[in-house]
């Protein structure tokens, strides 16, 4: 069959779809003014001019879902706050993007964190809250600091404070630094160090949304999810509908990085395929191949150079066996060791396990045991058996998705590349160079040639 | 540095005396700081995470006298401070350098060739992982995802991003540091010492004129989609930023002591006695 020219056409200037990034060259794009020169605070303009209810009803209309990972849709999130129940409302903004390989709420709080407070502001007037926090991990001094720059040019513009826009509505912005802790990414373990104490997931339910932060209705929403409201709201829900598919509408971030010729971030129109971007972004590096990569962090279950054609949106990735997630694309080449890399992030999961619940905390230590072994050519073929073994054991029996995250890297890995698995048991040892996967590891010859 | 009770001379099982105080204006000043702190959050424990930033931002780690102050600002026991301080890897527990020098090894970054920059780093300054140099400028650490995958390898410095690192340019970088010469990170601003970001993160706005603007509004690989959307080409990949590759890049040679979560082992507090690991020989406080 013969695709028509349209549909053939890999133009960036066509499959790229740049809204929340559509400034960060120009100068100061952190700043109130720029941010306003880009109809900033015209959503907020809109929302207001709205009753909360229809707020709601609007973006659920969208059919805007979680960027966070679990995809699930933001308008219902809101929904669910109990109203006319005489507890404060929270609006906590999940900033604490620490899941391998996703990086894409950082450099857009860094370069224009308007978008967020505005979205905040919006997400507020909705489910009538009078006080928001934004979760940042510690990490990250230089997005704390335009943050506390942003919100306090919010507070003295009139969109912060009391009476915002002389519409009555009050609120209170808190930029919260966290600590370090992956954990507290994790919606309810969040809420827990919010509150002082260590970041540990809660039982649900109760769920957030009506025993939350001090145990009233809460909504936590990731970072990409509410900077995307305001332009919802702008240019409204069908231009947003008019982008991606029926169930995933909408525009996203993705991040590529690794072994490719061009890392960075992207944004697209849901549903994009992997081959499209490397296609426009010039591939992987010269002289190399795609072996593995991530749709979206770490957690997501590794898929190969057979699912190019995947369209990254929240169907399409799971019916190819993974998940959207944070549309992290971490790509791998062939010069790198499978089992080296599973290794390393369940070393991970094993460190940032909180302790709370048995089977991540002593399942996630002992996968570590068996990976190390196995890289290190001391393993025995039934280890493999034991390998998918303990991550069954981890996978959907553990307090919180931690332990699914750490599951998925064993399992996906075993069923693409368990032959690379026993190579490392037959040959006693690992059979891959690292020093060739380095990003200067080409730089030579290509100065000598 | 607090010594254990037998490292005093103390018979055990003698109650280790109470914390310190902090001298009176240091305690005035505090004071003053944790309560504006706590003025933003309806709970007052919820001001904790921050006021343990704001102690360390005192002495640049987080020591028993500090964890005393943030109990009696919260009116928490110096258990419930400690408890938290422990689960959160950003609170140092012994004294540490003035810059934080942190090698990104998870994976992404490890195999672009994170873990030959901390092997080389380790190698160049003679410490190993969470060690200082006796300088005292450097605490040499390896970190989890900085969530900078495009600009992979990283170095964090001070909390501070330092992009598409090598051997070479982490070298010179830890080499600038010790000789005292100003530094500035690919994305943020110029560097202050540990203490002083402790605080930008204790919820006080670093006040530095320029530090806000520092570094651009993006870094590249944040504009490449952007670039290509407008029709502009992609750049070239920046990938040695302070410097060539290295001329020899050795090859890599994995040991049983790369395993780098061997830090997972129980850390030690500013009240902890390594001569009695099983629990404590002696309360703290009577």
């Amino acid at each position: 069959m013969t695709l028509a020219p349209e549909l053939q056409d890999t133009s960036p200037e066509k499959l790229l779809a740049p809204v929340l990034s559509a400034f960060w060259d120009e100068d100061r794009s952190w700043t109130l003014d720029v941010y306003r020169r880009h109809e900033g605070y015209e959503g907020l303009r809109k929302a207001l001019a709205m009753s909360p209810d229809d707020v709601i009803a609007y973006v659920k209309d969208s059919g805007l879902r979680g960027r966070g990972g679990a995809g699930f849709p933001t308008g219902m999130k809101w929904q669910f706050i109990p109203q006319g129940d005489g507890k404060p409302h929270y609006l906590v903004v999940n900033a604490d993007e620490s899941e391998p390989g996703t990086c894409k709420d950082i450099p857009l709080l860094f370069a224009n964190p308007h978008s967020l407070i505005e979205g905040i502001v919006i997400a507020c007037y909705a489910i009538r809250s009078s006080h928001a926090f934004i979760y940042l991990r510690g990490e990250v001094v230089p997005v704390l600091r335009r943050l506390h720059a942003a919100v306090r040019e919010a507070y003295e513009a009139g969109y912060l404070g009391k009476n915002i826009l002389g519409s009555g509505l009050d609120l209170e912005l808190t930029v919260h630094a966290g600590a370090g802790a992956y954990i507290c990414g994790e919606e309810t373990a969040l809420l827990d160090s919010l509150e002082g104490r260590r970041g540990q997931p809660r039982l649900r339910p109760p769920f957030p949304a009506v025993a939350g932060l001090y145990a009233c209705p809460t909504v936590v929403n990731n970072v990409e999810s509410i900077a995307s409201v305001p332009a919802i709201l702008n240019r409204g829900k069908e231009w947003f509908r008019s982008m991606g598919s029926e169930k995933s509408p909408g525009f996203t971030l993705y991040s590529l990085s690794g072994h490719v010729a061009n890392p960075g971030q992207y944004e697209a129109p849901l549903g994009i395929t992997l081959r499209q971007l490397l296609q426009m972004s010039g591939g992987m590096r010269p002289g190399h191949r795609l072996k593995f990569w991530t749709p979206g962090g770490s957690s997501t279950p590794l898929l190969t150079d057979e699912h190019l054609d995947v369209p990254l949106d929240y169907e399409g990735v799971g019916a190819a066996g993974s998940m959207l997630g944070t549309k992290a694309l971490q790509c791998f080449d062939e010069t790198t060791c499978v089992v080296r890399a599973v290794t390393r992030w369940t070393e991970f999961y094993a460190h940032e396990s909180c302790g709370k619940c048995t089977p991540c905390r002593e399942g996630t230590y002992w996968l570590v045991q068996l990976m190390r072994d196995i890289e290190a050519g001391k393993g025995k073929m039934s280890d493999l058996d034991k390998l998918n073994d303990i991550a069954d054991n981890i996978n959907g029996k553990s307090f919180c998705a931690l332990g699914d995250g750490a599951a998925s890297p064993i399992f996906s890995s075993l069923k693409y590349f368990r032959e690379e698995y026993e190579q490392h048991i037959t040959g006693r040892g690992c059979p891959f160079d690292p020093a060739r996967s380095t990003a200067w590891a080409d730089h030579r010859t290509e100065v000598n040639a | 540095m607090t010594t254990s009770s037998s490292e005093r001379g103390v018979s055990l099982g003698m109650p280790e005396l109470p914390a310190p105080p902090y001298p009176d204006d240091v305690r005035a000043r505090l004071e003053a700081d944790a309560r504006e702190i706590i003025s933003r959050y309806p709970g007052s424990r919820s001001a904790l995470l921050p006021l343990l930033h704001l102690v360390q931002s005192e002495e640049g780690h987080v020591t028993r006298t500090g964890i005393q102050f943030c109990a009696d600002m919260l009116g928490l026991t110096s258990a419930e401070v400690t408890a938290v301080a422990t689960f959160y890897t950003m609170y140092r527990r012994k004294p540490s350098g003035d810059y934080q020098v942190g090698v990104c090894t998870n994976t992404l970054c490890a195999v672009m060739g994170g873990d030959a920059i901390f092997e080389e780093l380790q190698e160049h300054l003679g410490v190993g992982n969470g060690e200082t140099t006796e300088d005292g400028k450097v605490t040499l650490e390896h970190i989890e995802c900085n969530a900078a995958c495009d600009y992979a390898p990283v170095v964090m410095v001070n909390w501070e991003f330092f992009d598409n690192q090598t051997p070479e340019s982490a070298k010179r970088l830890v080499d600038d540091l010790r000789a005292g010469r100003p530094v500035s990170p690919t994305r943020g601003a110029p560097l202050c010492t540990f203490k002083q970001t402790a605080r930008i993160l204790a919820g006080f706005p670093d006040e530095r004129e320029g530090a806000v603007e520092a570094s651009g509004s993006a870094g590249p690989a944040s504009l490449v989609g952007l670039k290509l959307a407008k029709g502009e080409a992609a750049p070239a990949r920046v990938v040695h930023p302070r410097g060539a590759a290295p001329e020899d890049a050795p090859p890599h040679e994995p040991s049983p002591t790369e395993h780098l979560s061997s830090h997972d082992a129980p850390q030690q507090t500013s009240a902890s006695d390594p001569d009695h690991p099983a629990g404590p020989a002696a309360e703290e406080g009577e």
